[in-house]
């Protein structure tokens, strides 16, 4: 089991950031690396256990399921259950908390998963920089101030 | 029930605030409400269960007790025992986390508790703003307190100068040469070295009596200085530190080493005081809190009492209330070691001691014994020895003991420590360099420091030391 995680400071107070990423059907609007983006069974995207079958610039596929989404907490975990990136047991989780200091959000991405040993180092870097220190910094230009 | 929570995001990596906050009795240096703080009945400050007694410097007094503490998820849980305040029930948390984007801090702390009714608006302004944003703002300046400015801060290997043992011998040994600083590797720092301590093992090491080094090869245990590079989680370019290392190398403008061996200085101990202290002063705290518990009443027995390790000990073993007898070599050195606590020092060149400290001690012998001696005072502090009393041997001036001491003569108990076996772990080092630092500014201990020699005249503090012309702390400026 590999674990990545990535930090980073928003400067935006967290329901603004939150805002922006509760939902589960809108990676097209603040990463760079999203195409579009649907929910499976036209379920409302607020919805535990709704899939998200979403196309990355690249070309390729992934299928995610909602499995914690807590406005309570602005937190949202989800698995993936189909990917060319060839992992397994793959769970992440994106949470916000307010620094009140300031009134800015820290924002933390992390994720759990297998895959093989060889592909062990690509895939956190891959991950933890080309996926949510991205998804951070686009999301860092569009709400920061 | 209140609960306040704040948070804020400090500029220095996790490993750095961790091992600041993770020390419960740390908030008198970096936090601008508290006063005095002490940890209760001389316990660690990370024992689970200490309890912090600490003044407020609006006057108030609080007792606190740690509940948890976690390295591992950076998390210290804490509630009040009793306050002059009005509060009840009250549990805090602090979490800290990294910011990987960066390589900051943020900083999560948070509680719950309850005071009378009409008074939650002020008392949460008062735990929110008073407590936990003064103290982030605190831990902030703290952390940037007397920082020396550091520009480029390229962590490749740089030029330097130092001490070098060409053979071993005499002090003409020493050489002093263009010396290369390695690149830090993980976990190393990179110091541009503004004081060294000189020590008489350096002395043992040049003349080849203890095997540490293979010549050509640096010399030196201990300096101070400003890191200019650092590769290790929990020490920043500009923080100012010093070492007391068991590998020899200190002897030189510029080096490299292992952060987990470097402490970080308060702003009250300059670095003059840290390099010719640390490594004595640590000897000190050691011997008098670990291998033996020092009590008031006791009566303790130094050796050397007017040497570099031999005053801290007299100074203080009489602040924790010790009758202190000391052995010393000359008549100055007797008036010495009185000025600095030794009740009664007496003067001896042959090793010569026990029918005195009987007869200081009505026929009933030193409790503890510091010996740095060696084999040939063994009969002596045998015989000097109270029932049931603790010898220590923490050097062997004269030679290391032949035959095993018949301490079944006197129920003695016999202790061979070394300081490095003490600093091993990182906590441990923290914890004796911060109470070496701590009775320095309580003056507790003093430090005189008369001697300073170039670094390249290193030479001449050796052929000084060994003439036996100085008295107190050595130190090489480069």
């Amino acid at each position: 089991m590999i674990k990545v995680y990535t930090s980073s400071v928003i400067e935006a107070p967290a329901d603004a950031v939150w805002a922006r990423v509760r939902d589960f059907n809108g990676l097209p609007k603040w990463t760079p690396f999203v195409a579009d983006s649907r929910i499976e069974e036209g379920l409302p995207a607020d919805k535990i256990g709704c899939v998200r079958n979403v196309r990355l610039k690249d070309g390729g596929v992934i299928r995610e399921r909602l499995l914690t989404l807590s406005d309570y907490d602005y937190q949202c975990s989800y698995s993936i259950l189909e990917s060319p990136m060839g992992v397994a047991n793959y769970v992440a989780t994106l949470k916000l908390t307010p620094v009140t200091d300031g009134n800015k959000t820290f924002a933390e991405w992390w994720a759990e998963f297998d895959c093989a040993p060889e592909k062990e180092r690509d895939l956190a870097q891959g991950i933890g920089q080309g996926v949510f220190q991205a998804a951070f910094d686009s999301l860092k230009s569009i709400v920061g101030r | 029930m209140i609960r306040v929570t704040r948070s804020a995001v400090i500029a220095a990596p996790v490993g750095r605030v961790w091992e600041i906050l993770r020390d419960f009795n740390s908030h008198a240096a970096w936090h601008p409400a508290v006063g005095a703080s002490r940890i209760e009945n001389g316990e660690p400050a990370d024992q689970v269960g200490c309890v912090r007694n600490f003044s407020l410097k609006d006057g108030n007094h609080i007792r606190e007790q740690l509940l948890a503490l976690s390295d591992r998820d950076y998390t210290s849980t804490y509630c009040i025992l009793d306050a002059t305040l009005p509060m009840r029930n009250y549990v805090a948390t602090v979490q800290l986390k990294p910011v990987t984007d960066g390589n900051r801090t943020f900083w999560h702390w948070q509680s719950t508790f309850d005071v009378p009714q009409g008074r939650e608006r002020e008392f949460t302004e008062l735990v929110g703003e008073g407590v936990y944003k003064g103290g982030f703002d605190g831990l902030r300046s703290y952390l940037q307190r007397d920082r020396p400015h550091v520009s480029g801060s390229s962590a490749q290997a740089v030029a330097g100068q130092g001490i070098v043992v060409t053979a071993f011998g005499g002090p003409e040994v020493l050489r002093f040469q263009p010396l290369e600083a390695e690149e830090p590797n993980a976990g190393e720092v990179l110091i541009r070295q503004t004081a060294i301590g000189v020590n008489y093992i350096d002395v043992y090491i040049r003349k080849g009596l203890y095997p540490m080094i293979e010549p050509p090869a640096g010399l030196g245990m201990e300096a101070a200085g400003v890191v200019i590079a650092s590769k290790c989680a929990h020490i920043m370019a500009g923080d100012r530190v010093a070492y007391a290392s068991a590998a020899p190398g200190a002897y030189a403008t510029m080096r490299t080493i292992a952060g987990d061996q470097l402490v970080v200085l308060p702003h009250y101990i300059d670095d003059e005081t840290a390099a010719a202290v640390l490594l004595k002063g640590m000897t000190a705290e050691y011997l008098l809190h670990r291998t033996h518990r020092v009590r008031p009443g006791d009566t303790v027995l130094v050796h050397a009492a007017a040497g570099g390790v031999g005053l801290f000990l007299c100074q203080w073993a009489r602040a924790l209330g010790a009758r202190v007898l000391g052995t010393v070599s000359t008549d100055e050195k007797a008036r010495l070691a009185a000025t600095n606590g030794c009740e009664y020092p007496l003067v001896t060149r042959s090793y010569s001691f026990a029918q005195e400290v009987k007869t200081h001690t009505g026929g009933r012998g030193a409790d503890v014994i510091y010996d740095g001696l060696g084999s040939a005072a063994a009969a002596e502090n045998l015989a000097a020895l109270a029932l049931r009393g603790h010898w220590v041997s923490y050097g062997q001036a004269s030679g290391a003991h032949e035959t095993f001491p018949d301490l079944g003569a006197k129920s003695g108990t016999l202790s061979r420590p070394v300081l490095f076996h003490y600093t091993a772990e990182r906590a441990a080092l923290l914890e004796i360099a911060g109470r070496v630092f701590a009775a320095l500014r309580d003056g507790i201990l003093k430090a005189d420091i008369r001697h300073r020699y170039p670094l390249l005249a290193a030479a001449d503090a050796h052929r000084d030391l060994e003439a036996r012309r100085t008295t107190g702390p050595l130190l090489l400026l480069p």
